[in-house]
Order: C-alpha cells, then sequence, then structure tokens
C-alpha cells in the first residue's frame, strides 16, 4: 500500500456529490474512494465499482453447512455407532432438517462476516489513516489520487468548481497497521511516493 | 433506484423536528457522551441488585440439587421451562424487527432496530441459563454438543427435539449476535471520531474495528445486512417453531398439538413487541430520542400486537375445538377440565392469559388508545403476564395430572429459589440494556441518515413540489438524474 498523495475535497450534500462524481470521472481524475457517512444507493455504480460477490460466499458457506450437517449426522447414526430410537430407520433424514437448517445458517452468516471482515481489513486494534474525520458525521469526502501527470492546482480548483469546499493536499497512508486510536502511531513516514 | 424509494407525502414523517445529519449525530450520541444520569444509576444498580439475587438462587441450586426447586413426579418443567420460553419470545422480536422489516422494506425500523435486536441478544442470553441451569449437574452441561468422547463415542441424539433446540438457540444467539455488531460498526466508528477522552478513543477504537466509511466498504455491508436479513427471517421462524417441537413431537395431551409452531411464533411476536413498547417508551424519554422513536413508531407497533395478539387467540380457540373434535378423552380432560374449568386447581391462570393476551389488546383497535403512551405501556406490561402465563399453562395444566390420579394431589408453586432465579434473569436482562444505552448509541444513526431525505420531517415539505409534477416527468428525472 504505502503512503500516497491525494488532493481531498468535502460535500455536504449527496445531490452535490452525485454530479461531482461523475464530472471528476469524465476529467480524467483517478478517485480514490469516496468516504460516507451512511450507505448512498447507486454511488458504487457511479464510481464504477464492481458488485460485490459477498452474497456467492454466503451461498458457498451456507452449503458448506448443510453438507457438514448431513454428512456427519449421517456417518454417527448410520455408521459409527447405530441406535434404534423407537424402531425408525437409522437413516432418519427427516429428523435431520432442523439441524441441517441452523448449520446453514450458522455456517452462512459467520463465514459472511468474516469474509466481509477480510475484504474491508476490519478487525479490532486495526488502525487507518483517515481523510476527514466528519466522514462518519455529515460530511462525503471525495479523495483524488494524485499521479505525476496531476497539475495539483488545477485539480484543486476543478474539486472546487465542481462544489467541494475546504480542498486540501493530503500524504496519506492507504494500508492499515495494528494500532490504537488514542495514540498517534503511523508506524510509516508520511513520504508520498508518486505513483505513475 | 431512487424512483423505487420515493415515498409518498401521505405517510407520516419518521423523523421529526428540523434535522440535518450533524443534528441526527448529536441527538444520538448525547446520551452516550454525557455522564449517566440519577435516574440511570438507580436503574442499573436496581437490576444489579437483582442479578445478585438470580446469581445467589443459582449458587443454591447447583449446590444443593434442582430439588432446591418445587418440581415434583409430574411437574418435571415448572417455572424454569415457562421462563425459558418466555425470554425466547420476548427474543424473537428484535429480529423481526431488523429482518423481517428490512426484506419488507418498511422504514419505520431504522428507529427502533438497534435496541430491538439488542433487547434480543439479552433476552436470548437470559433464556438460555434456564435449560442450562435445570441440567442439575451442570459441571456435564457440555454433554450436549457432539464431540469425540470416551462413550463410545455414543454421541446425541439428532433426532431428539430438545437437541434441536440446543443448535437453534445457539444459532440464534451468534446469528442475531453478528447482525447487531455488524450494524453497529459504522456507528462505534462514529463515536470513535467524535471522541474526546483517551479512554474513548481507545474503547472505541478497537470496537469499531478501524471502519472508514469507504464506499466500497459500505457496498459490501449493504450486501452483508441483507443477506443476513436474508438468513434471519427463516432462522427465527424455525427456532420458536423447534422451541414447540419440544412440546408438540410428545404425546402429553395438550401439548401433542400440530398447530403448536404458527401459534408459538405468533405469540413470541406478540410478546416481543410488547417488550420492545415496554423498553422504548422509558428510553425514548429518558434519553430525550421523541423525534426518532415517533408517536408513528408507537402506533406501527401496536399494529403489530393487536394483530399478532388475535393470531394467538384464534390459536387459543382451534385448540379448544380441536380437543373437542378429536374426541379423545384425554385431550378433552387436559383442555376442558385442566384449564377452561375456573373452578379447577390451576383453572385462574387460564383465564388471567385468556384476559391478557386476547382480550385486552382489542383495545388497540382504537386509533386514540394506540397513540396513547400510557395505555401503550400499561398493555405492554398486561402482554408480557399474560404470556407469561401462556406457557405456564401450556407448561404445568398439561403435566399436573397425568394419567395416575394418586399423584394428582401435589399443587406445584416455586420456592423462593426458582422465583429468585427468574428475578435473577430480568436483573441480567436489564443490566445488559443498562449498559447497552450508555455506551452504545440505541438508535442506528447511519440507518436514520439513509432514510432523513425521504421521511424526515423537514425533507418532506420539499418533496411536495415533485409530487405534484406528472409522474412521467417525475420517473424520468429520478431514473436519469444520478445514475
Amino acid at each position: 500500500m504505502g503512503v500516497k498523495k491525494f488532493i481531498v475535497g468535502n460535500f455536504y450534500d449527496e445531490e452535490v456529490l452525485f454530479p461531482a462524481v461523475k464530472k471528476t470521472r469524465r476529467a480524467g481524475y483517478k478517485i480514490h474512494d469516496v468516504f460516507t457517512p451512511f450507505p448512498i444507493h447507486g454511488l458504487d455504480k457511479a464510481l464504477g465499482l464492481r458488485d460485490t460477490s459477498l452474497h456467492t460466499a454466503g451461498f458457498i458457506f451456507g452449503i458448506t453447512g448443510t453438507a457438514t450437517a448431513v454428512g456427519f449426522i449421517t456417518w454417527a447414526l448410520t455408521v459409527d455407532w447405530q441406535i434404534n430410537f423407537g424402531g425408525k430407520p437409522y437413516f432418519a433424514l427427516p429428523a435431520w432438517i432442523p439441524i441441517a437448517f441452523e448449520l446453514t445458517v450458522l455456517f452462512s452468516a459467520i463465514g459472511m462476516v468474516l469474509t466481509f471482515c477480510y475484504l474491508c481489513q476490519l478487525a479490532p486494534f486495526v488502525k487507518k489513516d483517515h481523510f476527514n474525520p466528519r466522514s462518519t458525521d455529515d460530511t462525503f469526502v471525495m479523495a483524488i489520487e494524485c499521479t505525476s501527470k496531476t497539475n495539483e492546482a488545477e485539480a484543486i480548483s476543478f474539486l472546487q468548481s465542481v462544489g467541494a469546499a475546504d480542498v486540501q493536499v493530503m500524504n496519506k497512508e492507504t494500508g492499515w497497521w495494528i494500532g490504537r486510536y488514542d495514540k498517534d502511531t503511523i508506524p510509516f513516514a508520511k513520504k508520498a511516493a508518486v505513483a505513475n | 433506484m431512487s424512483l423505487l424509494r420515493y415515498e409518498s407525502q401521505v405517510r407520516p414523517p419518521l423523523v421529526d423536528g428540523n434535522k440535518d445529519y450533524h443534528q441526527v449525530t448529536e441527538d444520538i450520541c448525547r446520551p452516550v457522551e454525557a455522564n449517566p444520569s440519577k435516574l440511570w444509576w438507580i436503574g442499573f444498580l436496581i437490576s444489579v441488585a437483582l442479578l445478585i439475587f438470580g446469581i445467589i438462587s443459582v449458587v443454591m441450586e447447583v449446590t444443593y440439587g434442582v430439588g432446591q426447586w418445587n418440581l415434583n413426579k409430574t411437574i418435571g418443567w415448572g417455572w424454569d421451562i415457562t421462563n425459558f420460553v418466555w425470554w425466547v419470545g420476548i427474543g424473537h422480536a428484535g429480529t423481526l424487527i431488523s429482518a423481517i422489516l428490512l426484506l419488507f422494506r418498511q422504514g419505520w425500523r431504522t428507529g427502533v432496530n438497534r435496541a430491538a435486536e439488542a433487547m434480543t441478544i439479552f433476552a436470548v442470553m437470559c433464556a438460555g441459563q434456564f435449560p442450562i441451569w435445570h441440567m442439575g449437574r451442570v459441571w456435564d452441561a457440555f454433554f450436549v454438543m457432539p464431540y469425540p468422547n470416551t462413550r463410545g463415542p455414543l454421541w446425541v441424539n439428532f433426532n431428539s427435539p430438545l437437541l434441536w433446540d440446543v443448535f437453534a438457540i445457539s444459532t440464534y444467539f451468534t446469528v442475531s449476535l453478528l447482525f447487531w455488531y455488524s450494524g453497529l460498526i459504522p456507528d462505534l466508528a462514529t463515536l470513535r471520531d467524535r471522541a474526546k477522552a483517551k479512554w474513548r478513543k481507545f474503547f472505541y477504537g478497537v470496537a469499531s474495528f478501524g471502519w472508514t466509511g469507504s464506499t466500497k466498504h459500505w457496498q459490501r455491508h449493504e450486501a452483508l445486512s441483507l443477506v443476513l436479513a436474508g438468513l434471519s427471517t427463516p432462522l427465527v421462524l424455525s427456532v420458536h417453531t423447534i422451541v414447540s417441537f419440544d412440546f408438540a413431537t410428545s404425546v402429553i395431551p395438550g401439548w401433542h398439538t400440530t398447530i403448536f409452531p404458527p401459534y408459538f411464533v405468533a405469540g413470541a411476536i406478540f410478546s416481543g413487541f410488547a417488550m420492545v413498547q415496554t423498553l422504548l417508551l422509558v428510553t425514548r424519554k429518558v434519553l430525550a430520542l421523541e423525534d426518532y422513536i415517533t408517536i408513528e413508531h408507537i402506533e406501527v407497533m401496536n399494529k403489530v400486537i393487536i394483530l399478532t395478539g388475535s393470531i394467538v387467540g384464534i390459536a387459543y380457540l382451534t385448540e379448544l375445538f380441536i380437543a373437542w373434535y378429536s374426541a379423545s378423552p384425554y385431550e378433552n380432560f387436559a383442555f376442558m377440565e385442566n384449564r377452561v374449568n375456573v373452578m379447577s386447581p390451576y383453572g385462574w391462570s387460564y383465564f388471567i392469559m385468556m384476559f391478557c393476551n386476547v382480550l385486552a389488546p382489542q383495545v388497540f383497535w382504537s386509533k386514540k388508545l394506540r397513540r396513547n403512551l400510557t395505555v401503550t405501556f400499561f398493555m405492554s406490561i398486561l402482554v408480557n403476564v399474560g404470556m407469561w402465563f401462556e406457557r405456564f399453562v401450556i407448561i404445568v395444566t398439561s403435566i399436573y395430572r397425568d394419567y395416575l390420579p394418586s399423584s394428582w394431589s401435589t399443587y406445584y408453586t416455586p420456592t423462593i429459589w426458582e422465583v429468585g432465579f427468574y428475578v435473577g434473569t430480568f436483573g441480567l436482562f436489564f443490566t445488559c440494556y443498562f449498559l447497552f444505552s450508555k455506551f452504545f448509541p440505541v438508535i442506528a444513526i447511519a440507518e436514520i441518515k439513509h432514510i432523513l431525505k425521504r421521511s424526515g420531517d423537514n425533507y418532506k415539505e420539499k418533496m411536495e413540489g415533485i409530487e405534484a409534477e406528472p409522474t412521467l416527468q417525475f420517473a424520468e428525472e429520478q431514473l436519469h438524474g444520478h445514475h
């Protein structure tokens, strides 16, 4: 990941943000990310992000759960240790539906949450370099990544022209590290290595 | 998308007052950031005292055995399993609000879902205590898990409803916890970024997992919430269905009923919503959140209460009819003699149940009473009393007179330690709820902001002009506006 240089603009209304995102992309700037206090429908499309495949992961975890339950119970009650419960067959599939269902849900839920945390790099004691603390309150923060071709002054005035307030140039670490929010621990020197 | 999400002017606003995004943050974070009030301390200390009483009761039971309870030869399940089913039932409203109403796109859920989900988790924690401590030799409780053991390995009975319960309740608890916490992460990040005190920065920094609010992360978060809601919806129905199987798959007259699963699920939602009302009426007042948990929210939940209460009422009558129609003398005896006969030893409990669950909620046909906070609060307590008696009636009146009349004489009343255990779970529940309301935002901040421009009071007015436009023109603009 490493430290990169960004032009950062703030927006206070999603009605302004949407056209700004489109204009910025059309002008050829590389939008690193837009940080918002709540999910905004359609913003992912506007930024050109592809759909998430978290659903597929959930489905795969789910059928793993079903297979685990049915497979294990079948083995335990028909192969490993057969017990005659009231003369019923050893392979009593209808009676296993509740547990098979519960394990489907359990595996799917746990698997999806862990996948989500992995993909978004979320965990206790994970620290990241935030662009603007107000982005979890009422501010939509757009960060444009500077490349060797970016004319900073031009980019700043462009962002201002599409409605951004308080536009600044910032060097930000884009990765994560193990750290605490009550201490200023940035393990990397904040020196921008400008990407090409 | 915008067109689909457009909400008619006819609907009353879900957020009152002239709010913007920052004001929403301020309002909901204020109780978390301020020092706890005197009222909070009083409530919290009472809860802790009740919890200590509960712990003492459990210690007595574990030290001297289940004999400390008044369970006897025919009544093997008394207060403990009554309380278990009661608490599990209460736990159902949270998931109903957070999952089923999310799938049905009910915007009003955003004001109440966070607190209701928390309530679910605490209620399931309380419920779990009862079967565990009822085991008696609680140090062997892990026997219920299928693990390789030195007894063969002899596996647990996967065909038994009691084992299904183990899986259902533990899955329900885990999934509710994950659903609740994944929703909390963005709001904890809001608290982290506002924090001034060192311990707050540390605590909310750890708890918010390094959330940034990146668009991609929100996209995944939305997908996660939706799929978890989709999973929780059948889950919540399955949990109380399986709890009802504990009874329905037996051959005890009064329990051996095919109507139990839907009847239990309706009853669970009924009592759960009543508990949500009790908690939220107090929470909105004490934390000054009347703009977010509005009278509209209260009214719509009262509608759910009268609906589910009436379903439960129909189930009671169906049970009676089927008992008569079955022409089975045992079924008939269990219903007509042990329950409906008011002169029978437990007849009184049947009529308390009927009054609280079926008759009393009918007051909510009146709009005026649905919107009356005092009536709502009183009714919410009454419904939960009624639902406790429903489980008591099902359990005790079905088993206190078994097939051997010589064992009929014993009248079951709980001992102080049975009562203490029940009271102790109230302590556990409210201790957790007080801590939750102090350290976590009781309303989902991000979700309120998400609906603010569609359902906020001040934005409703702005929509009036747009509403006057011809539909087609509006649709065109909305479709081509954003994307």
